[in-house]
């Protein structure tokens, strides 16, 4: 393990970096894509509502590899050139919007209708109530489901190895490969793996925790 | 238009279908033996055993944060540096047992400790045994109470099989990787059957689960 570390450790480190700026990147985006289409599923409108649920139930039952190999080989047979990274970064965060757009949507109907009726009752119109009343509120409730969330990204983004993302899985793979250290190479990887989600996650459970001790 | 009809000519389609019979073969067998040593490990964390429960969550917890990815590598190309050389299905099956038994654990648990603690303590004071209690009152509520969270879990687990094209398990993801390999033209028609084939599975399996949940309640 030392070995691997003092020979490869620039190229871990590079690695250990796409990794997380993929898993940011999704991130961000499929939180932006996600509320759109929780929305979507809230509103009073049929057809609204029909779009969001068909896009949620789509990608939530299609594995993340074929959305990602689908921008991996598309986009450049159809339209542009596109990096690993780039597609990567795409598929995943297609595919984790519609289980954000699944929390979020929990998150918009937990909160008290009241609090819609209400603003409602005050003159709000229906958007003014859901940006200023509800969706804050909402948020409040999201947040450490959408702390998962981000875990779940940084372990899906090593899908990224599939298309030449140079992401931590790739580099620690051509490093097992060249060296034909497999078991150490891998213990390495898990290691740096583990060092970004394991204290993520006990945050989280840390997080709900004191949340429910709060609801009783 | 053309393309599409000869992309989906019968070879293809069985092609496909040989690979996607292979991923519910394997997903089956993961499922039955990840469920087995899942519903152990989760025992084994709620009855707090002294040290072993620690350890046990402890080992979940590193599993459970782990790519699966990673997992598949492992299996096929880390063991055989330590002498042991499984076949490639095998070493799939082992891979998603793994992570699936350590995922499985957590909801397992979860799903006991849902019960409510009075339904422990009434079997009790009733004079029924901690074990008898157990297996007749507090784990067939549970097992209840767990099957939206199961399911979700072998629905992931059935679209995580795709993860092993990269040990070359030849399974439906593999499969229409070679048919469009060989025709570049049949690339759109391939990734839509893909599509198709993963979410006919797994909508079905999610619709029985709702099904089970209504009759249940």
């Amino acid at each position: 393990m030392i070995n691997i570390i003092s020979n490869h450790w620039q190229t871990l480190l590079y690695g250990l970096g796409q990794t997380l700026l993929c898993s940011i990147l999704a991130l961000f985006f499929s939180l932006v894509i996600g509320s759109l289409f929780a929305i979507m599923e809230v509103l009073p409108n049929k057809i609204a509502h029909t779009i969001g649920r068909a896009y949620v139930e789509l990608f939530r039952n299609i594995p993340l590899l074929v959305v990602t190999m689908f921008f991996y080989i598309v986009i450049p047979k159809f339209f542009f050139q596109i990096s690993g990274f780039a597609a990567g970064t795409i598929g995943l965060t297609i595919y984790t919007s519609a289980f954000i757009a699944e929390t979020v949507r929990a998150g918009i109907q937990s909160v008290d209708t009241g609090q819609m009726e209400g603003s409602r009752a005050n003159g709000m119109t229906y958007w003014q109530a859901m940006r200023y009343i509800v969706l804050p509120q909402a948020f409040k409730i999201v947040i450490p489901p959408l702390g998962n969330q981000f875990i779940n990204l940084v372990k899906n983004s090593s899908v990224l190895a599939f298309v030449a993302g140079f992401d931590l899985m790739y580099e620690g793979n051509t490093i097992a490969s060249t060296t034909f250290d497999t078991i150490n190479s891998y213990l390495v990887v898990g290691v740096l793996y583990l060092i970004i989600t394991m204290p993520l996650s006990y945050y989280m459970r840390y997080l709900e925790k004191k949340s429910n001790r709060g609801v009783n | 238009m053309q393309t599409f009809i000869d992309a989906y000519s019968w070879v293809n389609i069985a092609f496909l279908l040989k690979g996607l019979w292979l991923t519910i073969e394997v997903s089956v067998a993961s499922i039955i033996l990840s469920y087995i040593i899942g519903a152990i490990l989760g025992l084994v964390r709620y009855i707090e055993v002294k040290y072993l429960s620690a350890i046990v969550g402890f080992i979940i917890d590193l599993i459970r944060n782990l790519p699966l990815l990673l997992i598949f590598f492992f299996t096929y190309f880390g063991l055989p540096n330590m002498g042991v050389r499984l076949s490639i299905p095998a070493s799939a099956i082992l891979a998603l047992t793994i992570f699936e038994s350590a995922m499985l654990a957590e909801i397992i648990r979860a799903g006991i400790v849902s019960v409510d603690k009075g339904q422990m303590e009434g079997a009790r004071a009733n004079g029924m045994t901690y074990w008898q209690t157990l297996r007749y009152i507090i784990l067939p509520q549970a097992q209840v109470k767990m099957i939206p969270a199961l399911v979700s879990q072998f629905i992931s687990l059935i679209k995580d099989t795709s993860l092993a094209t990269i040990i070359m398990l030849p399974e439906l993801m593999y499969h229409a990787q070679i048919i469009y390999g060989q025709n570049s033209n049949y690339i759109i028609p391939m990734f839509l059957a893909l599509a198709a084939m993963y979410f006919v599975v797994c909508y079905a399996l999610s619709l029985l689960s709702r099904y089970i949940e209504k009759r249940v309640n």
